[in-house]
């Protein structure tokens, strides 16, 4: 690195910024044993510098690992969260997935889309809100769901909606039902996600009436799990017995030939039509 | 059958989230039980333990990790799915908010088990409390001494790095989730070499749900045996079963594997009020609907499996008599087609087309033969992609076809869909004339 950082990129960064970017995705590309692996995080922090994946940014990535600004782009336009345009201080989701859509995710998506004026993915004209419509953002017993910088905003109508998206607009704190006591802007968000905590992971709650509804039927019932044996128990019983061989040497489950489907087919979390393969 | 809080019994606690919450119940004893112990002693507990993957495929963890060849001086890792994005899906997030220190003890255990010295958390980038959470919770974790150098005095070490990806349903399939953890565009890879063999930076390497890992520290803690005292003969222990939809109260239940939806009904407050059950996933959107004539399956692998469905990761998402299953299905199909990495031909175009005929059957476009033509492009999907992403846009088309083929059928006679969409929503409201284009999107679009 030169005295002057400038002279070393291609990017239109000030000495500052690129000063700045310089450290942080250096601490970014420590996390992993290849630097490469820094890439998702470097380019949330590209869009808390600059609200979005900018071509700047783009450069910046592809000078701190070596690689091509068109292996960045190909990265960048993989996934939703990277926005190729400048994004609004609040991206505002819906979730127009099957469950929260039936259930009122479409209404308030197009009273929202309505009274902003803006369509999926448009940035309203004072640059406050981003309007989205997202995929299912695991929170389906909250349904239905509106997202704010990524923070939940559970059991939404129309209604709270609509007044939620005003006061975004007029600056006020809006709190999140199950996240920090209010909702940061796009880019600390984005800060956040790459890897730098603010501090506020001991805000909120830590969970709201849905997640626990099974555990208070159990509670008023008087159900628990199953005591477990007196001392000893079967982990132990396996230390002292019926250890089998260690990883990996000969006979242990390594050196095991796939015989059904189920072995073969370790990918993903569900999918039918396995067991018809 | 009772409910079983195991994971979830601490999560009513104050300030759950806390190690020092953990811990005064009970937390960590798992670890420190497993530092003296043979790491194979422990692979081997958890295969008798029965405990089978939570992310849906049910593989058995234990066997998983015995995969792993023998060490050779290399690294080898320990990678966890948090990536939970499957439509109903809504366990892990809830967990991670809650208690995330028992995914950290289970991440500590596992890696013990395995010889691993870095683990890595993979969480969607689109929850952003919970990424803070986990990132308190491993910093915690760091400074009592669980993780770090020298855990509890044992000479082990671990570092644990979480990592926030930016929004790709794919990064679910696990060789994606790798490809993705390297940096790259989240696409799968061919398989074998599986994960076990060459994983991450192409060493060998477990990826894990976030619920098996974490349903570790008390199956060691406890033993085997207890863990196995739950559930049926080949599906044993507890898990979480997330009711979502039309039921009075929705929300996480966490019991044995076996329990019926007719129980969980009861425990929830039934459908709600007035109306009644129509149709139900089990496992998820990627896993086949059903319907009244299920209510009493037990819902375990294999009796899920032999009804002609899947587990799946216990997402049950209930839709009453109001709700038009082909807006559902056609739904759930934009997502598949937004969601297809591109990679392979049947997946890539063939979640297109199966967009575009739904489209025209739910706006009234539909033409006779377009149910023929659906059950044909899903034929020429079905075990033909690349992963399981293919396979998983199907089930809710054919699936719905064969319990529903009337209603599809309606559509395509009566010009249009014969449902109030304001109907099954949760407050009144008269629906906006859609105008053409409006779903462009998320839910229409592609990569």
């Amino acid at each position: 690195m030169t005295a002057d950082p400038q002279a070393a990129t291609k990017t239109g960064y000030d000495a500052e910024t690129v000063a700045s970017l310089t450290a942080d995705a250096t601490a970014i590309m420590a996390r992993y044993p290849d630097p490469r692996s820094g890439l998702l995080p470097m380019l949330h922090l590209v869009q808390s510098v600059d609200g979005y994946v900018s071509r700047d940014g783009i450069l910046f990535c592809a000078e701190m690992l070596g690689i091509t600004a068109a292996e960045v782009s190909a990265v960048a336009t993989f996934y939703t969260q990277y926005k190729r345009h400048p994004n609004g201080t609040y991206t505002v989701g819906v979730c127009t997935n099957t469950l929260c859509a039936v259930m009122g995710g479409d209404a308030i998506f197009d009273e929202l889309s309505d009274h902003l004026g803006v369509g999926h993915d448009e940035t309203t004209d004072d640059g406050a809100i981003t309007l989205e419509r997202i995929e299912c953002n695991a929170a389906c017993d909250y349904a239905p769901v509106v997202m704010v910088n990524w923070e939940f905003f559970d059991n939404q109508t129309p209604e709270t909606a609509t007044a939620l998206a005003d006061k975004l607009r007029l600056g006020d704190d809006v709190v999140p039902t199950r996240g920090a006591a209010s909702v940061c802007s796009f880019k600390q968000m984005s800060r956040v996600l790459a890897g730098f905590p603010d501090g506020r992971a001991d805000e909120g709650t830590g969970a709201g009436e849905p997640t626990l509804v099974g555990l208070k039927v159990a509670r008023e019932r008087g159900w628990t799990a199953p005591e477990a044996p007196a001392a000893g128990g079967a982990a132990e019983g396996a230390a002292a017995g019926q250890t089998s061989p260690p990883v990996g040497t000969p006979g242990s489950s390594a050196e095991r030939k796939p015989a059904t489907s189920s072995d073969t087919e370790t990918g993903k979390d569900k999918k039918p039509g396995e067991d018809a393969k | 059958m009772n409910l079983t809080p195991v994971l979830t019994d601490t999560w009513d606690k104050d300030r759950s989230w806390r190690l020092a919450t953990y811990e005064r119940n009970g937390g960590y004893a798992g670890l420190k039980k497993a530092l003296t112990m043979e790491p194979a002693a422990l692979v081997q507990a958890v295969k008798d333990s029965g405990l089978r993957g939570r992310g849906g495929a049910g593989f058995p963890t234990g066997m998983k990790w015995g995969f792993l060849p023998p060490p050779d001086g290399g690294p080898r890792y320990l990678v966890v799915n948090a990536d939970e994005s499957e439509p109903g899906t809504c366990k892990d997030i809830p967990l991670m908010l809650a208690s995330p220190q028992h995914l950290i003890e289970g991440v500590a255990i596992t890696s013990f088990a395995i010889g691993c010295d870095h683990a890595f958390i993979y969480v969607r980038g689109e929850v952003l409390h919970v990424y803070r959470r986990l990132l308190n919770a491993v910093e915690e974790a760091y400074k009592a001494g669980y993780l770090g150098k020298n855990i509890q005095g044992s000479g082990f070490d671990l570092d644990v790095t979480v990592h926030a990806g930016a929004g790709a349903y794919i990064c679910g399939e696990e060789t994606a989730l790798l490809d993705s953890l390297e940096g790259l565009r989240g696409q799968p890879r061919l398989k074998p070499p599986f994960p076990a063999v060459a994983g991450l930076y192409a060493r060998p390497t477990v990826v894990n749900n976030v619920e098996s890992i974490a349903s570790v520290p008390a199956i060691v803690a406890r033993g085997a045996d207890w863990f196995a005292s739950m559930g049926t003969e080949k599906s044993q222990g507890h898990g979480l079963f997330s009711l979502s939809g039309h039921v009075t109260r929705p929300g996480q239940f966490e019991a044995p594997l076996g329990i019926t939806l007719r129980e969980l009904l009861e425990l929830s407050g039934g459908i709600r009020a007035g109306h009644e059950l129509k149709f139900w996933t089990p496992g998820g959107s990627s896993t086949p609907i059903f319907t009244q004539d299920h209510l009493d399956t037990p819902l375990d692998y294999e009796s899920v499996g032999a009804a002609g469905s899947m587990l799946g990761t216990r997402a049950l998402q209930i839709f009453d008599e109001t709700v038009c299953v082909v807006r559902a299905v056609s739904r759930w199909t934009d997502f598949y087609a937004h969601e297809s990495c591109g990679k392979c031909t049947p997946c890539r175009e063939g979640t297109y087309w199966l967009k575009q005929v739904l489209h025209r059957i739910e706006a009234g476009e539909g033409q006779d033969g377009d149910l023929e033509l659906l059950v044909d492009l899903c034929d020429n999907i079905l075990g033909k992609a690349f992963c399981a992403l293919g396979d998983g846009a199907v089930s809710p088309i054919t699936s719905s076809i064969e319990h529903f083929r009337d209603e599809y059928q309606a559509h395509i006679d009566g010009h249009g869909c014969p449902f109030d969409p304001s109907a099954s929503a949760l407050f009144p409201y008269t629906p906006k004339t859609r105008t053409p284009g409006a779903l462009t999107g998320a839910g229409a679009g592609g990569h």
